[in-house]
């Protein structure tokens, strides 16, 4: 099912004709309203007008986190406040928050872009959606609900917390599709289990799970222990929330970008010169529709690839390819770039190994040390000490083939890492540098 | 003759030990043998107790990894020479020990070896054909 037929299957030729005309109207409204982008702009050498093709993107100027932290916290809006009607801001908590706003307008496109989302899952008005997406600040919770209103289908708002009760109200309320963090979808399994319940006698037939990087084996996991179908979907608050890109549930191989609305480029992440179609490295947005706060060439720190190749959905839009990583979770290990959902991968992939984990980061000395633990399930456990000890090289050898760094593997008590209700806390990093 | 050991996962911190035992106490469940394998990391506690099925219940619903096995339990003579039998007629049979501890019982005069063997059927073939005296599953929990 498609939400909106016109737009979502659009030739490519017309999407790109509505893409250029958005990008020139976007462009000059920005330079003509924002002293900041066209200071940026002037320094670049770069007026609206030298927009004649959707290539000259690259003419401008890109925009990072630090931009927005320097006109925190509303010195990149471009409608006065008074036109605002949402304020969401990020968590802040690796500096000051991110602070993004929207108009009436923006809320009506943004929700739009959610119930798209959502029919491309699978989802319709007959449904029940178990919202467990927080709400507050954070974009997920409200831009889920009023994508799931718009579709028209019953939602429940739930938000974060209270695992046990969240559980009791799906059963009871009969929910057919759950949105929430992978992590969260997890742990719900895992505490169905707990409370003597069997996950696949839940009503659920899907999920949409996103705001965190999940590994292809995270899907299988999910998929099996809760008798669901795992969607990918895609957003990041400063761009609008989540509904920027979702998997189609005809292929979930891939995500479709909503390109009426956002233009997608790669660029080589240390250079960050435009790499050709299908090459992967940084994905750059630039908002074509947003009202109060736009962005040019957003860098958004995840790497992907765009997927050119028709998809079986019939929608037309590109489709990005699922996140595995941000810059901003990666970690280096003497001089190794090292991603959680690498270990997430090696973990998943033994058998008995539940994907309950932490990545411990420390400097003994001079050498960065990372410690991988992992809980010990009972399909895992054995009584002797020589199994435990070969499961812990095993994979410990794993990592280090995949990785090409060492590290070492502690196995720790059932339930000892701390369950997420949001994004989950893989890494903790001691090291002083 | 295979009596149920059960062994529980531990990570080294203190107070596990005490936390266990702790709550078979509670549970009124009695410990009739015990060994501690312990790595730098982790450490691997098998217990024989009066009431495996309980003993593993309770200490599943506190949250601990619990797994059980079969151990064979042989009679030794308390005296030289006695387990140093056991050990040839293992040894001539060919037969892979993964671990091994020991108890005395009461009345002192016999000691308690506690086998866990790779092949826990053909062990058990193997001692009876020799004459060795096995406890059974009630023998052990009762003493």
């Amino acid at each position: 099912m498609i939400y909106n037929e016109e737009y979502e299957t659009l030739p490519r030729e017309a999407l790109e004709a509505l893409q250029l005309k958005r990008l020139q109207s976007q462009i000059e409204r920005i330079y003509a309203r924002v002293p900041y982008y066209r200071a940026k702009m002037d320094e670049s050498g770069v007026a609206p007008g030298d927009i004649k093709t959707l290539a000259d993107i690259s003419k401008l100027p890109f925009t990072t986190k630090e931009d927005l932290r320097k006109n925190y916290p509303f010195g990149l809006f471009t409608v006065p406040l008074e036109r605002v009607v949402r304020i969401h801001a990020s968590s802040g908590t690796t500096g000051q928050p991110t602070v993004v706003g929207y108009t009436k307008r923006d809320i009506a496109i943004w929700a739009e872009l959610m119930a798209r989302c959502l029919t491309a899952a699978g989802a319709t008005q007959k449904d029940i959606i178990h919202n467990a997406y927080g709400y507050g600040l954070f974009t997920g919770g409200l831009g889920a609900h009023y994508g799931a209103e718009n579709l028209g289908a019953t939602v429940i708002p739930v938000s974060g917390g209270n695992t046990k009760r969240q559980i009791m109200l799906m059963r009871d309320f009969r929910s057919t599709v759950l949105l929430c963090t992978p992590s969260y979808a997890l742990n719900l399994a895992e505490a169905m289990v707990d409370m003597g319940m069997d996950p696949k006698e839940m009503a659920l037939k899907v999920g949409v799970f996103g705001a965190e990087p999940w590994s292809e084996n995270m899907r299988e996991e999910i998929e099996k222990q809760l008798g669901i179908k795992a969607i990918d979907i895609y957003g990041l608050s400063e761009i609008i929330g989540p509904g920027v890109a979702i998997e189609c549930v005809e292929e979930q191989k891939g995500l479709h970008i909503m390109e009426d609305h956002f233009l997608p480029e790669i660029v080589h992440p240390e250079t960050f010169e435009p790499l050709p179609l299908g090459e992967k490295g940084e994905l750059v947005f630039t908002t074509l529709t947003k009202e109060a706060f736009p962005l040019i060439r957003y860098r958004t720190k995840d790497f992907s690839r765009l997927i050119t190749a028709p998809c079986s959905c019939a929608r037309t839009f590109y489709r990005m390819e699922k996140i595995t990583g941000r810059s901003d979770d990666m970690l280096i290990i003497r001089g190794v770039n090292v991603f959680p959902s690498q270990i997430e991968h090696v973990l998943i992939s033994i058998e008995g190994v539940e994907p309950h984990y932490q990545i411990i980061v420390q400097r003994e000395g001079t050498l960065d040390t990372m410690e991988v633990q992992v809980e010990v399930s009972d399909s895992i456990f054995s009584d002797e000490v020589k199994t435990l000890e070969g499961l812990t090289k095993k994979i410990q050898n794993e990592i280090k083939d995949l990785l090409g760094v060492s590290c070492k593997v502690k196995l720790v008590e059932p339930k000892s890492i701390q369950r997420s209700e949001g994004k989950a806390k893989r890494v903790i990093d001691k090291r002083k540098i | 003759m295979k009596v149920e050991q059960i062994a529980i996962f531990l990570e080294n911190r203190s107070g596990r030990l005490a936390e266990i035992t702790g709550i078979l106490a509670e549970k009124g469940i009695n410990i009739r043998a015990m060994s501690l394998a312990d790595t730098s990391d982790f450490g691997i506690l098998r217990l024989i107790v009066n009431d495996t099925e309980n003993a593993r219940k309770e200490l599943k619903e506190k949250g601990f990894t619990v797994g059980t096995t079969s151990v064979v339990v042989v009679e030794v003579k308390d005296k030289p020479g006695g387990l140093a039998n056991v050990l040839q007629i293992i040894k001539k049979a060919d037969l892979n020990i993964e671990y091994m501890y020991a108890f005395t019982q009461k009345s002192g005069e016999t000691g308690l070896i506690i086998f866990r063997f790779e092949k826990v059927d053909a062990a058990i073939d193997v001692l009876i054909k020799a004459g060795i005296r096995l406890l059974s599953g009630e023998e052990v929990y009762a003493i």
